[in-house]
C-alpha cells in the first residue's frame, strides 16, 4: 500500500489529503512542517488549507545531487519538474513540488489545489499543488 | 574613537589554482597586504581570519611566524570575510591595538553545493524529494521579484554581460572572456529564468587586508582609505532565505536591508553619496535586488538602469566593477574580502583598466545563508 514519504506529514483521515502544519502556541505563528522532537511542544497540529495562489516557483532542470535527492531516475531519465512557493490566506505560504506539463503556464498568483504526487516508482508518494 | 584604515591589501587570484592548497593562497594574499603596507609579519597585533572549506585560517601562523599574535578564525558562513573584517574594525575602534590583519581563503570542490537536511534542522523528506538546492531559491525569489517588479529577463542577462566584460579587465578574476547578453539568455537553464551563465560557481581564492588606528597610519607615514562604516546583521521574522519549506505571509526586512541601513546611518552618508559599489551577485537576479535592498534604487529601477548601462563602469553607479562572484567565483572564506580589496583599490586609483574616475565613497554588500549580511563604507 502506497504510503506518504514522512509520517507527520501529509493527513488522510479526512475527505481529501491535507498538509500537516503548526501553530506555534506563543504567538499564533504557523508553520509548516509540524516541528518534530522537543520543539514540538511549542506548537498546536493543525491541519493546513487544501487551496492557495502561486506565490512564486522555479524549475529544477537538472537532476540534484545524491544524496539527499532519492528520485529513481539518473541523468539520462530525469525530467524537469516545477517546483515553489504557494500562499494558503491567512495561514502561511509553503514550499511544494507542482504538478504542470507546460512550465510557460506558470503565472504567479494563480489559484492552486494540493494534491498527491508519486515521485519514484516505490509506492511512496509525496504532496504536490497543482492549478486548479 | 579613533578611525580605521586599510593601509594594505593583497588577493590571490580568484578561479581554479591547481598545486595551490586553499591555504597557501591565503599565505600569499597575507604577504601581499603586508608588502603593500611596507609591514612585516611581527608587527600585526591581531589577526581575524576564515576559511568554511579549506581548514583552520590560523594555519597561516606556522607559514608566516609564530610570534604569540592573538589569531581568532572566523566562521559566518557567506559572510565570514565581511565578518573578520568588522572584527578588525572594532578590535581598532575600541582602543586596545593599533594594527592588524584580516584575511579569508578558500578552496572548494567543483560543482554545486550538495547540503544535507539534517545539518539544517530540516526534515529529511525535503532532501528526498528534491526541494533543498540553494538554485532553487535563487530562482523562486527572482521570480517572485520579476513578478512583482516588471524585471524582464534580458536585465538578469545584462547583469552577467557587465560582469564578464569587467573580468575581463580585472586581473583578479576567473572569468575572463567576455560573453554576449544573447548568449547569456540563450544559455542553458538551471533554475528558471536563470541560465548556467547567470550563475557564480563555487572557486578558490585568498584575500588580506591590514587595518591601522589613525595614530598608527601616522607614525608609519601612510595612507589608505578609512572605514566609515561596517555592519553586520542577521535575517528577521518573515525574511525569505534559503532552505525554507514554509515563509511568513506577512513579509519582513532582509538582512541586507538592515545591515545596509546600519552602515549608511554610521557614515553619516546616503545611496546618493556612493561613487562605486560591489554587491553581492551569487546571480543575476541577487544583483538585481540587491540595489534596491541597499537603497541604490526603487524596486522595478533596474530595469531601466541596466539598459541605460547606469552600473557600467562608465555608468553613473558602477556595480561590480571587477566582475563581482560572476566573473571571480565564490571562495566563501574570501569572497566578502575580495569586495573591500576591490574598493580599496579604485578608491586609490589603482584599478588599471577598470577605474572609476574620482571614487571617493565605496560600498561593499556581502550576503550568504542562512540570512546574514555584511556591509563596508570605505572612504578614499
Amino acid at each position: 500500500m502506497a504510503e506518504p514519504i514522512a509520517p507527520g506529514l501529509i493527513d488522510l483521515s479526512g475527505d481529501g489529503p491535507r498538509l500537516i502544519g503548526g501553530r506555534r502556541k506563543r504567538d499564533g505563528k504557523i508553520v509548516f512542517p509540524l516541528p518534530t522532537g522537543p520543539e514540538a511542544a511549542n506548537f498546536d497540529r493543525i491541519t493546513l488549507q487544501d487551496r492557495g495562489t502561486l506565490w512564486s516557483y522555479t524549475v529544477q532542470r537538472f537532476r540534484p545531487k545524491s544524496p539527499p535527492y532519492t528520485g529513481d531516475d539518473d541523468e539520462r531519465t530525469f525530467k524537469p519538474y516545477a517546483l515553489g512557493y504557494v500562499e494558503l490566506p491567512d495561514e502561511v505560504i509553503v514550499e511544494t513540488r507542482i504538478e504542470i506539463d507546460d512550465f510557460a503556464q506558470l503565472k504567479i498568483g494563480q489559484p492552486m489545489a494540493l494534491t498527491l504526487q508519486r515521485f519514484r516508482d516505490d509506492d511512496t508518494f509525496t504532496y504536490a499543488f497543482k492549478p486548479v | 574613537m579613533t578611525d580605521v584604515h586599510i593601509i594594505g591589501a593583497g588577493i590571490h587570484p580568484f578561479g581554479r589554482t591547481d598545486g595551490m592548497s586553499g591555504l597557501d593562497q591565503g599565505v600569499f594574499a597575507v604577504r601581499e597586504a603586508l608588502t603593500d603596507a611596507g609591514l612585516d609579519w611581527a608587527a600585526m597585533q591581531f589577526a581575524f581570519g576564515g576559511s568554511a572549506a579549506a581548514g583552520n585560517a590560523d594555519a597561516v601562523l606556522p607559514r608566516m611566524g609564530l610570534t604569540g599574535v592573538q589569531f581568532i578564525n572566523v566562521a559566518n558562513g557567506c559572510a565570514t570575510g565581511g565578518s573578520a573584517l568588522l572584527a578588525g574594525y572594532w578590535a581598532i575602534k575600541s582602543g586596545e591595538f593599533d594594527v592588524g590583519i584580516v584575511v579569508g581563503f578558500d578552496k572548494h570542490p567543483r560543482g554545486a553545493f550538495s547540503p544535507q537536511p539534517a545539518a539544517s534542522g530540516l526534515p529529511q523528506w525535503y532532501g528526498d524529494t528534491g526541494l533543498m538546492l540553494t538554485t532553487q531559491f535563487f530562482g523562486n525569489k527572482i521570480m517572485r521579484y520579476m513578478g512583482l517588479h516588471g524585471i524582464t529577463p534580458i536585465t538578469l542577462a545584462r547583469v552577467a554581460e557587465k560582469a564578464f566584460e569587467n573580468g575581463a579587465k580585472t586581473p583578479h578574476s576567473w572569468r575572463k572572456q567576455p560573453v554576449d547578453a544573447e548568449t547569456i539568455l540563450n544559455g542553458q537553464m538551471v533554475s528558471d529564468p536563470l541560465t548556467k551563465f547567470m550563475f557564480c560557481s563555487p572557486a578558490e581564492g585568498g584575500a588580506a587586508l591590514i587595518l591601522v588606528s589613525d595614530k598608527k597610519m601616522r607614525e608609519l607615514g601612510v595612507r589608505g582609505p578609512k572605514i566609515r562604516g561596517a555592519a553586520v546583521r542577521t535575517r528577521m521574522e518573515g525574511s525569505f532565505e534559503v532552505f525554507a519549506p514554509s515563509l511568513d505571509i506577512k513579509r519582513g526586512a532582509s538582512p541586507t536591508e538592515i545591515a545596509s541601513k546600519a552602515a549608511y546611518e554610521m557614515a553619516g552618508v546616503a545611496p546618493s553619496d556612493i561613487d562605486v559599489a560591489q554587491l553581492q551577485d551569487t546571480e543575476s537576479g541577487a544583483e538585481i535586488m540587491h540595489m534596491a535592498e541597499n537603497g541604490f534604487c526603487a524596486d522595478g529601477e533596474q530595469e531601466q538602469m541596466l539598459a541605460d548601462g547606469e552600473t557600467r563602469i562608465t555608468g553613473r553607479l558602477p556595480v561590480n566593477t571587477d566582475g563581482g562572484c560572476l566573473a571571480c567565483g565564490e571562495p566563501i572564506g574570501a569572497s566578502g574580502l575580495r569586495q573591500v580589496y576591490e574598493n580599496v583599490q579604485q578608491l586609490r586609483g589603482r584599478s588599471v583598466g577598470r577605474q572609476v574616475e574620482k571614487a571617493k565613497l565605496g560600498y561593499t554588500q556581502v550576503y550568504g545563508a542562512p540570512g546574514l549580511s555584511g556591509v563596508t563604507i570605505l572612504e578614499a
